[in-house]
């Protein structure tokens, strides 16, 4: 077992033991914490998996930016008393068994499979500068109407989000 | 190095969370949690089997279009549920009825 293989099973153990603990606690900003330390989980396993750029994109994108949205969220969701956000599991006895179901019907599906022996590494060197030239001649179009959608969104959610208004006042800024 | 199908199983085990979250938390912040949670999932698998075809990179830039989505889906969500607790004072989405009956 060389080093690479001990790291990945690291981060595998790791990954899925914080998902689990997400669906165990019931404080909400612990939950958010568990969950960046399985995003970073993934984004190793990533690493690992020979895309660099997607690692680096979720680090940037999850780690630092839907992280920080949710941890605002928690914030400002939370009344004023000093006490955490705590969150009540309803309708466990339903999501148990579908989650359960759910999850042995995959790993039979994944398993039934007969796959190559290994992940191999890419077999041409710059793999950030391929990605560059690809997403600027082959995925032209996706990608500028992810870059119209992220505007879209964006400006949608400030605004949404912007309107403060107090019970019995008019809408205002 | 590592064989792909414990890739496949890690995610097949974080999709079924993310899916036991949105259905048992009583929280429209721990929903979206669970959300991201199936997104990154799916994501994993992409990336695990790009490995098979070093030559293109068609798998990643499906990963990277999809954390794309996501972002907006959470920046979105996050402000719709800030209205609703300004407007409703809870985040439970069970306790919002007004449509009901």
């Amino acid at each position: 077992m060389n080093i690479a293989s001990t790291i990945f099973y690291f981060l595998e153990a790791v990954a899925a033991l914080a998902a689990i603990g997400i669906l165990i606690v019931r404080n909400v900003f612990y939950a958010a914490l568990l969950l960046l330390i399985t995003l970073l989980c993934i984004a190793g396993i990533y690493v690992l998996s020979f895309a660099e750029f997607i690692a680096v994109t979720q680090i940037l994108v999850y780690a630092g930016g839907i992280l920080v949205l949710i941890i605002f969220g928690i914030m400002l969701t939370s009344r004023i008393s000093g006490k955490p956000l705590m969150v009540s599991n309803k309708y466990w006895f339903v999501a148990i068994p579908a989650g359960g179901f759910f999850f042995v019907l995959l790993v039979n599906l994944f398993l039934k499979q007969s796959y190559a022996s290994s992940v191999s590494a890419p077999a041409s060197g710059n793999t950030i500068q391929r990605m560059g030239v690809s997403l600027m001649r082959d995925f032209i179009l996706p990608f500028e109407v992810a870059g119209i959608l992220l505007l879209v969104a964006l400006i949608g959610a400030a605004i949404t989000a912007s309107f403060m208004k107090k019970r019995g006042e008019d809408v205002s800024h | 190095m590592f064989p792909i199908e414990h890739v496949l199983v890690l995610s097949a085990l974080l999709f079924s969370v993310g899916l036991m979250i949105v259905i048992m938390k009583r929280n429209a912040i721990m929903i979206l949690l669970g959300v991201e949670l199936m997104l990154n999932a799916s994501n994993l698998n992409l990336v695990a089997f790009n490995t098979f075809h070093p030559g293109s990179l068609d798998g990643q830039f499906f990963a990277l279009f999809v954390i794309i989505v996501a972002v907006c889906e959470a920046a979105v969500g996050l402000a719709i549920v800030l209205r609703a607790y300004q407007h409703y004072n809870t985040s439970a989405p069970d306790q919002i009825t007004e449509l009901k009956d």
